[in-house]
């Protein structure tokens, strides 16, 4: 069985050692202690699992940890730069985009990632964009919200 | 919980204020338990706070965070009275060794019950603040005040801790105090943001789910293939084989631990277990006669009345049940997410015969609960698995086991009638509920001649609270029915309800909701339609009118707009609480348009995300919120009564657009 020993992820390269048809998300967060990506389904339904690999949302809980040897992987605990929180994790606060905040890591992943490929989305784009996202307690129209205000200020950084 | 005379050997030195309950109630609860289940006798003591001699301010409640933001509402609370920033008071909640016993965070008891008594704790530790300072400056009292966490006096001034060092004090006192009248609120009343929110939008909050305990075992259960099958035999063998994994077997119970997760699933994989099938006695299909047949009080006979049915659904929080449990020297120590961590040390030291003070349970700010959180399942299985391994372990439920062998909203059937007089008033009203539940049974209209009844019956699958309770069941057939009656004298569904609800809150709600909607206003066009709802619950009222589309071809509903107007006294926090709305009403659209549990030969089918519908964003509407501040009434709580008006709503809007009136949740034309 193959196995994986080392993994880029959040900038520094952290060594494991995990069989290749493992999770991403079972890796992350058993092997590597980093639980900001949740478990919410186990098959891709809620996304609260989103992580970034090479900039791109991923479901890290149908992702297996074998095929992202190599590749960059961005967790939530990785979005702040030296404390200074990434523009949508400040839009997520600015527009109480959250309650329970069990799906908010998830949510801010998918978000990062929607507007490195679309900066200025309209509202219909956010939705298709984001609809892959649960958030129980319905604070959907807020997260549209707060994605556009991170948008407006150049929420790619 | 701490005793008294240990306030400061725990806490340290400073001041505590013991505040007294002035009273204590049964609350509502949930989920039919599983094992036999006593609370312990309520203490007196409903919170205390601390101030340390750093004059950080701790602030102790066994209420808990689910995401209805009590957190941040408790901490307005405290500084509020306290004249304190935020910043500088800590909630402990939900932690049965340090905080005062709590029946549970239900109910929507949060804001009318702690919320008052965290004023007065902190209105009292002010005041010995002012005593401090009096006898330390040998000034007069009435010169002395606080503001923004300095005590000032003159030409003096301190810091809390300044004044608390060296000090211990305590004061008890009764929960009769006085406390700042809302209208002269400057922190309460305001939109504070959430306390913790920085820890949530950065992934360092953990939850129950992502705990762990050094040299923690992972432990799965071998759950039966259908409800109420019993274990005949087990061939445990191979699973035991594998390395580092223990089996666990007592009676039905079936239990494994495991070096990791994968080894935990693998090993109940390799169990080999034979069960004895048990007959199902119905099925969602025709689980609404079996309510009816099974009733304790025999079923009212149904006609001429109209019937209306109710599915069951999941609460789906997003975290699922989990637990970590560690035992050390006799004593557990449980991490869950619970809404009830004193139900759940009740629930553990019964299963285990030990006494309370041997269990603690300690919840973290735990991802949703909606109702669905009461019972302690997950803590159980981990406790239980961990006393037999000698080691901690963690128990985190799958999705397919949360919407399996968790509880669910009560289906039901509710039978409902009217007459109406010339002038379009009620004469007579009459419903029945069978098994949903009473919550929001009695209707808020004026009406002379009315029997309401709840009627229990048996139910087929484990059940509890949801959100609401029955008040959503209950308002859909209501506020339904009210149509109905409107249509039949050919009455607008708003003057309709006018006419008939005398009192005054109700009126303003529904008026506010109309006048934000654009009812009088609105234009009908092919395939779109208009609804409108009222309602009371827990202390507070709500109106909804929607806008719905209905396609021509496929039937499908989008719900496109909807405007809830909301009263709960005097508002606590502007910005949360517009979020509960706006999110009751997000959930309540799934309740509305598709979610319901499918089961069948004792097996949930709808067991996982894939089959079970939620609402997402493509679902929602426009949301808007009218709130209606009435500083004059004291607050009550708002994350469970704006969930019942919007299934009516939307199903009086379907047949506003089609003709085709809808009795059944969910609504699928």
């Amino acid at each position: 069985m193959s196995r994986i020993t080392e993994l880029d992820v959040n900038g520094a390269r952290r060594r494991m050692d995990a069989d290749a048809d493992r999770t991403l998300l079972s890796v992350l967060r058993d092997d590597l202690d980093l639980t900001g990506a949740k478990y919410g389904c186990g098959e891709g339904q809620c996304a609260a699992c989103t992580v970034l690999v090479d900039g791109q949302a991923t479901k890290s809980c149908l992702t297996k940890v074998g095929s992202v040897a190599g590749k960059r992987i961005v967790t939530i605990e990785g979005l702040a730069q030296n404390g200074k929180l990434h523009p949508v994790q400040e839009a997520f606060l600015e527009a109480d985009a959250l309650q329970c905040g069990y799906c908010t890591p998830g949510m801010i992943m998918g978000a990062v990632s929607l507007l490195r490929r679309t900066p200025n989305p309209t509202d219909v784009e956010i939705v298709r964009g984001m609809n892959g996202h649960i958030c129980r307690c319905g604070t959907y129209p807020r997260i549209v919200s707060a994605i556009q205000a991170a948008a407006k200020k150049g929420g790619r950084s | 919980m701490i005793s008294r005379r240990d306030f400061f050997g725990v806490l340290g030195g400073g001041i505590v204020v013991v505040l007294i309950a002035d009273d204590c109630d049964a609350q509502e609860s949930g989920g039919g338990a599983r094992r036999g289940t006593r609370e312990a006798t309520p203490e007196t003591i409903g919170a205390w706070l601390h101030i340390g001699e750093n004059g950080l301010v701790s602030v102790f409640t066994g209420k808990v965070e689910v995401g209805q933001n009590a957190r941040t509402s408790l901490t307005q609370a405290v500084a509020e009275e306290l004249h304190a920033p935020l910043a500088g008071i800590k909630m402990v909640m939900g932690d049965t060794a340090l905080t005062p016993f709590d029946m549970g965070t239900v109910g929507s008891m949060t804001t009318p019950r702690m919320w008052p008594q965290m004023r007065k704790a902190a209105a009292a530790a002010r005041e010995m603040l002012i005593d401090l300072a009096t006898q330390k400056w040998s000034v007069d009292r009435a010169s002395v005040s606080i503001a923004d966490g300095k005590v000032t006096s003159a030409s003096h001034t301190a810091t809390f801790g300044e004044l608390t060092h060296g000090e211990k004090l305590t004061r008890t006192i009764p929960g009769t105090l006085a406390l700042t009248p809302a209208t002269e609120w400057k922190v309460a009343g305001t939109s504070a943001p959430k306390v913790d929110g920085r820890d949530i939008v950065t992934g360092a909050h953990q939850y129950a789910y992502d705990m762990k305990r050094p040299g923690m075992l992972w432990a799965k259960v071998l759950y039966p293939p259908q409800f109420g099958a019993t274990l005949l035999s087990l061939d445990a063998k191979a699973a035991e084989a594998m390395p580092g994994v223990k089996v666990v077997c007592d009676g039905n119970f079936v239990g494994v631990a495991a070096p990791d997760q994968a080894a935990a699933a693998a090993a109940v994989m390799a169990l080999k277990a034979q069960w004895k099938p048990l007959t199902a006695e119905t099925s969602a299909k025709d689980v609404a006669a079996y309510f009816r047949k099974n009733a304790r009080d025999g079923a009212a006979p149904a006609a001429p009345l109209t019937t209306y049915n109710i599915a069951y659904i999941a609460h789906v929080p997003l975290e699922p049940r989990a637990a970590v449990a560690e035992w050390e020297d006799g004593k557990l120590t449980v991490w869950t997410g619970s809404q009830r961590p004193f139900g759940v040390r009740s629930e553990l030291a019964s299963s285990f015969e030990i006494p309370e003070d041997r269990v603690r349970v300690i919840v973290p700010d735990t991802g949703s609960g909606y109702g669905g959180k009461h019972q302690g399942d997950a803590a159980y299985e981990a406790a239980r698995i961990a006393k037999a391994v000698g080691k901690p372990v963690k128990r985190n439920w799958t999705r397919e086991e949360e919407l399996t062998w968790a509880y669910f909203r009560p289906g039901g059937v509710i039978d409902v009638g009217g007459k109406l007089n010339p002038d379009g008033t009620i004469a007579e009203w009459e419903m029945h509920n069978y098994n949903s539940g009473p919550s929001g049974l009695q209707t808020p209209y004026h009406v002379p001649s009315k029997k309401e009844q709840y009627h229990q019956t048996k139910s087929p699958l484990r059940q509890g609270s949801y959100r609401g309770l029955a008040a959503t069941a209950n308002h859909f057939v209501r506020e339904s029915y009210m149509d109905e009656l409107a249509h039949s004298v050919n009455l607008d569904p708003l003057e309709f309800r006018l006419r008939n609800a005398r009192d005054e809150r109700l009126r303003a709600v529904i008026e506010a909701a109309a006048a934000r909607f654009g009812w009088k206003e609105r234009k009908k066009t092919a395939g779109r339609g208009f609804g409108i709802a009222g309602g009371f619950e827990k202390g507070s009222y709500v109106a909804t009118c929607a806008e719905v589309s209905v396609d021509n071809a496929t039937r499908a509903v989008k719900v496109l707009r909807a405007v809830v107007s909301f009263e709960c006294g005097g508002i606590v926090n502007p910005e949360h609480l517009r979020n509960q709305v706006e999110g009751a009403v997000a959930m309540g659209i799934g309740g509305a348009l598709f979610e319901h549990i499918d089961f069948a030969d004792n097996k949930i089918l709808t067991n996982r995300l894939s089959k079970y519908r939620l609402p997402r964003f493509a679902d929602m509407p426009v949301i808007e919120s009218v709130l209606l501040d009435r500083k004059d009434i004291t607050p009550a709580g708002a994350g469970e009564t704006p969930i019942v008006g919007i299934a009516p709503a939307v199903g009086n809007a379907i047949f506003d657009a089609t003709g085709q009136r809808l009795r059944a949740l969910p609504l699928a034309p």
